[in-house]
């Protein structure tokens, strides 16, 4: 299928429930095999980039953070934010179940929460249902792409990595919000970030410093996850290995 | 910062695969594995962690127990003889020995340094079913402050006893990781397995 550009630059204005069921219609893409890295150079290059930042900035303003209370409620809060981008994206894959989901969840933080700086919902089974326009596409039939590590942002796909910035445009908060307390949003996804960095340090490290090529590692971490996340790898093919039968891989 | 690393280790692939490794640590009768019945072993493996981990032992002890647990339970010889690929096949027997050796106790050392983080976590078995030639037993791990993940290992009686070869964290094969990890490993040593294995050794 063919996503025509005017759609994306002008996203709320296009996308019309017609257009958005013969989308829908398509079907997911087909699940990808294997590694398509033809930028390889290139990422490379962007990897040492931004493991060099991790080094020099985001390691050392993360350490000792995560894992407290006060870097929990910023996690939520920024969590919370996002939602209704969630919400958005959920509409647009035509997942109505999942959209009620998320909204019941905004609702539910967002007051009982406080603003979304505690997470009552999780409490009450209205678990994090995370989606992107990553998955949209997919969920539109477009295919993974090449694999691409971008600049801060990390491990990605081309699809993801037109997702990410379609994300950013997609966000009602963006509208929604005055321009100081929007940025307070972005502000508070930032340091969640950090909090993060900080609390899953031993994880990042493990995988960035510990391993023999960090790139080979996350290329595959985040290839392998993604898939999994978009349901394409549920059942016995992505994950098959039986190394009885093929004891020296391929 | 949708995908950062951060969001990769959201997932706690380390942990997760240190805990399905012990977990899965117990012969498994296979033709009659329930449900129930594997989730009694994973509960039996579990309070086995914990036992180590709440010793009171040193790390450096520690390492040695899930080495033991490691070696008992999983078919080491055929994830050491997969995470080396295809260098496995132009290696002496007598090469393959050593670093099958050499192998099990880094692997144990790298993901038993990672224990302390699921003090207080569980693993509640959802189902098992055979895959093609082996079977494999769906879990949710549930650790302390975290969503709970989908935790899967596979089982196969190949080798003549039930042993576990590998463990799939939300759709991240373990395997494929080591495989790739080893293979980078080999090269950046040019080839040379005897320095790779000299190397494992103090890894």
């Amino acid at each position: 299928m063919k996503l025509s550009i005017p759609l994306l630059s002008a996203p709320y204005r296009a996308f019309s429930l017609v257009i958005l069921a013969g989308l829908a219609a398509c079907g997911p893409a087909p699940a990808p095999q294997g590694i398509n890295d033809p930028y390889e150079t290139e990422n490379r290059a962007t990897h040492a980039f931004n493991v060099a930042l991790d080094r020099n900035i985001l390691k050392p303003l993360s350490s000792g953070m995560g894992g407290g209370p006060v870097s929990t409620g910023i996690g939520n809060f920024a969590d919370n934010l996002g939602t209704p981008g969630d919400v958005v994206n959920n509409l647009l894959q035509v997942r109505l179940g999942r959209a009620t989901h998320n909204t019941l969840r905004f609702a539910i933080n967002s007051t009982i929460g406080l603003g979304g700086i505690f997470d009552p919902a999780t409490a009450m089974g209205v678990t994090e249902k995370k989606t992107d326009f990553g998955e949209t596409l997919h969920v539109w039939g477009v295919e993974e792409g090449a694999y691409v590590e971008l600049p801060l942002l990390g491990p990605s796909t081309q699809r993801d990595a037109l997702g990410s910035v379609v994300d950013l445009a997609l966000d009602p908060m963006n509208y929604l919000l005055p321009r100081p307390e929007s940025y307070v949003g972005t502000m508070a996804k930032l340091a969640a970030k950090l909090g993060d960095r900080g609390r899953y340090s031993a994880t990042v490290d493990s995988i960035l410093y510990d391993s023999a090529d960090s790139y080979i590692q996350a290329r595959l971490l985040y290839l392998q996850n993604r898939r999994y996340e978009l349901g394409q790898t549920s059942g016995e093919s992505a994950s098959f290995e039986d190394p009885y039968e093929d004891p020296y891989g391929q | 910062m949708d995908n950062d690393f951060t969001q990769i280790s959201r997932r706690r692939f380390a942990a997760g695969f240190a805990l399905g490794s012990v977990a899965l640590a117990l012969p498994l009768p296979l033709r009659a594995l329930t449900v129930d019945e594997a989730r009694a072993l994973v509960d039996k493996a579990v309070g086995d962690i914990n036992k180590v981990i709440n010793s009171g032992k040193s790390e450096t002890a520690m390492y040695g127990d899930f080495e033991r647990i490691f070696s008992k339970y999983s078919d080491v010889a055929v994830i050491a003889r997969s995470a080396l690929g295809p260098a496995a096949k132009s290696a002496s027997s007598g090469q393959m020995n050593a670093f099958t050796k050499a192998y099990q106790g880094y692997i144990s050392r790298k993901y038993g340094r990672r224990f302390r983080e699921f003090i207080g976590g569980t693993i509640e078995v959802t189902g098992a079913q055979p895959v093609k030639s082996y079977y494999e037993v769906i879990s949710v791990a549930h650790l302390k402050g975290e969503a709970p993940f989908d935790l899967r290992w596979h089982v196969s009686d190949k080798s003549g006893r039930n042993l576990f070869f590998n463990i799939i964290i939300e759709g991240v094969n373990m395997l494929a990781s080591e495989r790739a990890e080893i293979g980078a490993m080999l090269d950046k040593r040019k080839g040379d397995l005897d320095a790779l294995i000299g190397d494992l050794k103090s890894a």
